[in-house]
This record gives C-alpha cells, structure tokens and sequence, in this order.
C-alpha cells in the first residue's frame, strides 16, 4: 500500500481529515519553499502538494499563475524541485505530491520523471492536464513504481467519467470543488456534498477537495464532507515572503478547522 | 489509429472539467456534419453571407515578374470579413446554437478570427467575448475596434508573452469556467479532439472549391498548393481535398528574424514534440518543457505550437514544411499589392513569400495555387510603422 493510502486508512480510523497545504516549488525560493514545507508539517499538515511551476499553467487563476512565473524566473523547473524533494526528504517523512502539467513530464519522459520522482521521495502526481483517458502509459508505469497517480474529479462529471477516473486515481481522488480555475470563489450551497455522495456511491477511495478553499470556515465545511481538504491559493498569496506568523497562524487555523 | 489522434499526434490533454464538453462536443459535431438541415443551413450562409465561392484568380502580372509557374490565388480575402476564418466561425456558431450555448467565446491573434466570431454571434445572436493579448491588442488595433463594433467584448491578456497562446489560456480558462452555458469557438485546427478535425473539416471548402475551379480553368490539377501555416487552418482547408492527388503541397511558417536568432515561431524547424493547449504536437520549448516566446511579423503565426495533422502529414513525406522571414513576408506583401492590386494580410504574405522562392525554379506550364488566406487592411498601419512612416 502507497504512503498515502496508508494515510487516508489511518486517518478513517481515527475519524480525523487530512488538512494538504500547497506551496509553488521556488516561489519566493526553494531554500524559503523548504521552511514553508517544514512548517506545513509542524502545523499539523498532513500531506505537502509541491507545486512544478509551468509557462502555461491553463487550470489556474492569477495568484498561482503568477506565483509560477516568479519560480520560473528564478530558475526552477522540474528537475529541480525533484532533486529539491531529495533535499526536503532529509528532514521529513511526510507524504508529498507534486503538482505539474504534462509536458514538463512529457519532455523529461514518463518512465524517467516517475523513477526520478519515487527515488528522490515523491509519493504521488497530480496532472490536472492529463486525464486518465491519455494517462495509459502514465498509469502503468507509477503503479510499477509505488507512485500514486492521483487523478481529479469535476462538478462536470458524468457518471462515465465518475467510474473511469475512480478506477484510475490511487492514493486519492481530487474533487475539483468549482467548475473553474484554482483561486476562484466557492459555492457552498450543498452541491459539493451532492457530488461527493454521488462519488461515492461509486467508490471507496478517499476524496480530497481542492480549488477555491481559501478560509477556515470553507475548510470546516468541506472537512464536514470530504476526507481531506487542499488548500492552495490562499497559501500561496500569505507565502510570498515566506515563513511568517500570519501564515503560521493561517496553518494552525486551517488545521483547528479540519477535523 | 485512435479516432482522436493522428499518428502519434493529437488527443484530448485537458482538465477533467472540460472533458465532458469535449465528449457532448464530438457527439454535437458527428450528428451534425451528417445533419441535411444544419448542412443546408451552412451551404446557404456559406453562398449568401459569406460570398462562397470565393474566386480562383490568375495572378497574371505576379507570375510574369516571377517568370516561372503560373501562381493562381485562392481568394479568401474576398471572404465576408476578409478571411477563411469565418468559414469555421460561423460553422461553430451554428454548431453551438444546436447544442443550446447562448455564449460564445474565442482567442484571437491577428484579429480576424475574433471578428470571424464576433460576426458569427451578430448573425446567429449569441453572447460573444473575445480574449486577445496585449501586444496583439496594439499591433492589430483595426480589428480591436471592429470587433467592439460587432457587439462583442475584448477582454485584454496580460500575463505571460501577451500574445496569441496566452489568449488560448485564458479562453481555455473561461471555457473551463463557463462550459455549461458557453461555447469556444477555436480558432485554429489545433487544441483538444474533436476541434482539430472539426475546424478542419469547417475550412475543407476551401479546398473543394479551388479544385473545381483549377479543372475549370486549366482542365488538370495543380502541381503545387502552398499555404502559410499558423496553427494551420488555412493550409488544412486547402490540403485536405487534395490529400489522395499525386501533388505537392508546401507549408509555410513564420521564420521571423530568422531560425539563429531564436525569435521566429518555425516549430518544424526549431521545435521537438509536446503536449500544449490540449494536444500533442510539435512545440517551441526549452529542455525543461517551458514554452519558448515566439516573433513573427504577422501576429497569426506568432505561436509556439501547430496543429497537430500538420506533424503528421509531415512524417509521413506527405507535406513539406518550410519557412519565410519577416523581410521576405514584407516584400512579398509590397510585391502582390504593386503587380495585382491586392493587399495580402502579413500572414499570407508568407505563402507568397515561398511562390516568390519556388515559381522562378519551374518551367512556365507548371501550376501552383496560393492560399490568400487573409486581406492586408488590418496590416497596413503595421507595416507602415515598421517602414517608418507616420500615417
């Protein structure tokens, strides 16, 4: 069984949700990335999704957008938030997932990227770009390798796509909260938990919700129906310094949020 | 072969929010392609609004200066709105009216495909937005205003090179946002199955029509189509008729400031294969898959990828690629409006570019056909600031 599963089996036991922070590798700098990393974990995260900044990051609103254009700028891509994840894993066991487009890892080559990335301590890939209809390849090789390859979910789904997607996804399913881009706004008016009782009818993977979560209150109540909660452009936008108490304090409250 | 892909090139690479629109989309367009109503209804608008057949014109005096092959020119400028864009616009406008969308949008580089669409929504009455990037938003602002003109709304695309892909992304985030009650209309034969077969298929009458003509005027088919290549709808409208003749066929890219200099959008010539916007094809990228910026003169082929039919029929030998520079395409646009009285669009030009390169190396019974893609008046402020001179 992946990190991650184990996790998510954990976690179900002690009826708790996991809390997953996401941080852009390099944004302001991979040496600040590492402490925000590092704090995720002593506020209590869970799991850590990295980001791999991208020219062209279609699935994302401005703050992240932008956030990629500053790691890009300072030189990172994704061979070196691989060998940054060699780094990070000197410090810490907890479980972390890359966030990237696909041609980044088109061009490093699939079976390389997926060998690179479980040795230097990745435990799963989030490709919003690559849905699980092109991912044949992609699949097969990270089972080899113990990669979870998490595959996302979106209010759009039909129930075709519900079960071919539940089929592929290991570690966890990522249900996109809003038919939109990261960053946008939430609508908490029951159609999430709609969706998600509709998912689950049809499997029993472990679903985390992501995409628009930006405040405490927003987490509880996806905690309230999902089994973990991402939270990712709020983060970004306090992080751009890096470590500070206001983003510590953002975490804790996350965290105090997300039971 | 996969029913999405060409070769090894194409599929669907998109955000799981998209792929249901996608699959509706693909069903939408099988339906209709066979549909007799929604083909009676295009044929008509195709005659009536458009002004199909465009004409096949002998261009006399441009092939006496050239001293060579004949060069006929297939006359999409003369298309309503001065393009072949809105043989596919208006197509997927009608497209989107069936399956129920009441909003359309689009990106636009040169503007002629966001005026395509703007127009499209006009005729059918549709909610139109048109993304377009900064740069193009300046160097184009002819078509900015005619456009706003047309009732749709610009919105400007700031982030990234401000050019044509970053409008992509941007559409392709709105679509994302939107995709229950809106429509994108792409322009180009690129992005996700089922669009680059459908926009395709939509500018294939360009190719049906020139070969008819060409049988009527000269009673053969001709020895060479050239075409230039953006993402490459106009060269697929014209190619694809003539796929299973024993003709060559010449696609010509922006070389901009020329191949050593890095600042061209020639993704043959300078590219490798990715995955961008949707599909797998041939890209403009770094070793590390970052997309590279691009120049060309002619904002409708400053674009770092191609569709991807384009990679494929150049594997296989079946089309040959190359590339004209900015000072060959402004020549050639100096050269066509001074011997025929036609003022090509910048992106045309570079099509002419290649008939100036290759007529004058074939004997006088050869024939080649020209797609002119595109008229010039959009372009004409642009070169005049490029030349120097204030209007």
């Amino acid at each position: 069984m992946n990190k991650i599963e184990k996790l998510f089996k954990k976690l179900k036991a002690q009826n708790k949700k996991a809390l997953i922070p996401y941080i852009m590798a390099g944004d302001p700098s991979l040496e600040k990335t590492k402490e925000i990393a590092l704090m995720f974990e002593e506020c209590g995260a869970d799991i850590v999704e990295l980001g791999v900044p991208f020219t062209d990051p279609l699935a994302d609103g401005p703050t992240i957008q932008r956030a990629a254009e500053r790691a890009l700028k300072n030189g990172v891509s994704l061979r070196k938030v691989i060998s940054f994840v060699k780094d990070l894993r000197q410090k810490t066991k907890i479980p972390l997932v890359l966030m990237t487009y696909y041609n980044p890892v088109f061009k490093y080559g699939e079976g390389e990227f997926i060998v690179d990335a479980k040795d230097a301590g990745v435990d799963g890939v989030i490709i919003p770009d690559l849905p699980p209809d092109e991912a044949g390849g992609f699949i097969k090789l990270s089972k080899k390798a113990g990669l979870a390859a998490i595959f996302l979910l979106a209010p759009t789904s039909t129930e075709d796509r519900i079960k071919k997607v539940a089929s592929a996804s290991t570690g966890f399913i990522y249900y996109v909260s809003i038919t939109g881009i990261t960053g946008a706004q939430l609508l908490l008016d029951g159609s999430i938990e709609k969706s998600i009782n509709g998912i689950r009818r049809i499997t029993d993977k472990p679903i985390a919700v992501g995409f628009g979560v930006s405040t405490p209150d927003e987490a509880a109540s996806i905690a309230g129906i999902a089994d973990g909660v991402i939270v990712g452009s709020a983060i970004v936008k306090k992080a751009q310094t890096g470590v500070d108490e206001e983003l510590r304090d953002f975490l804790f409250k996350l965290r105090e949020a997300i039971k | 072969m996969k029913k999405d892909y060409f070769g090894p090139y194409g599929g669907r690479f998109v955000p799981e929010t998209l792929m249901p629109a996608l699959i509706e989309l693909e069903q939408a367009y099988l339906k209709y392609r066979k549909d007799k109503d929604f083909q009676k209804e295009l044929a008509h608008l195709q005659k009536t609004y458009i002004g199909r057949p465009t004409s096949l014109y002998f261009a006399k005096r441009f092939t006496e200066h050239l001293g060579g092959a004949k060069v006929y020119l297939k006359r999409e400028d003369l298309a309503h709105t001065g393009a072949h864009k809105i043989n596919n616009a208006l197509g997927q406008a009608l497209l989107a009216k069936r399956i129920g969308k009441k909003r359309i949008i689009a990106e636009t580089g040169a503007g002629q495909h966001g005026v395509a669409t703007a127009t499209g929504a006009a005729l059918i009455g549709l909610e139109c937005e048109i993304y377009m990037g900064s740069v193009d938003m300046k160097r184009q602002a002819l078509n900015v205003f005619r456009m706003r003109l047309l009732g749709a709304r610009v919105i400007e695309v700031a982030v990234g090179s401000q050019t044509l892909k970053d409008a992509i992304n941007e559409s392709l985030r709105d679509w994302t946002t939107n995709v229950r009650t809106t429509h994108y209309v792409l322009g180009t034969v690129f992005g996700p199955h089922p669009f680059p077969s459908m926009v395709r298929d939509f500018q294939s009458i360009i190719g049906k029509e020139a070969k008819k003509q060409i049988l009527q005027a000269e009673g053969r088919l001709p020895d060479y189509l050239v075409a230039c290549v953006g993402g490459g709808s106009n060269a697929m409208g014209l190619f694809h008729e003539f796929l299973g003749d024993d003709i060559k066929m010449v696609g010509v890219e922006a070389g901009g400031k020329g191949i050593e200099t890095g600042e061209h959008a020639a993704r043959f010539a300078g590219g490798s294969v990715g995955v961008f916007q949707g599909c797998k094809t041939y890209l403009l990228q770094d070793d590390d898959g970052n997309v590279l910026g691009t120049h060309s003169v002619s904002a409708g082929l400053d674009y770092a990828s191609i569709g991807p039919q384009h990679p494929y029929l150049r594997d296989s030998g079946r089309v040959q690629y190359t590339y004209a520079t900015d000072d060959e395409a402004l020549a050639a646009f100096e050269l066509l409006s001074k011997t025929e009285g036609i003022i090509p669009a910048l992106e045309s030009a570079h099509a002419l570019a290649e008939a100036v390169k290759l007529a004058p190396k074939l004997s006088k019974d050869k024939i080649i056909i020209i797609n002119l893609s595109g008229r010039g008046d959009k372009d004409v402020q642009h070169v005049a600031n490029i030349k120097g001179i204030k209007l």
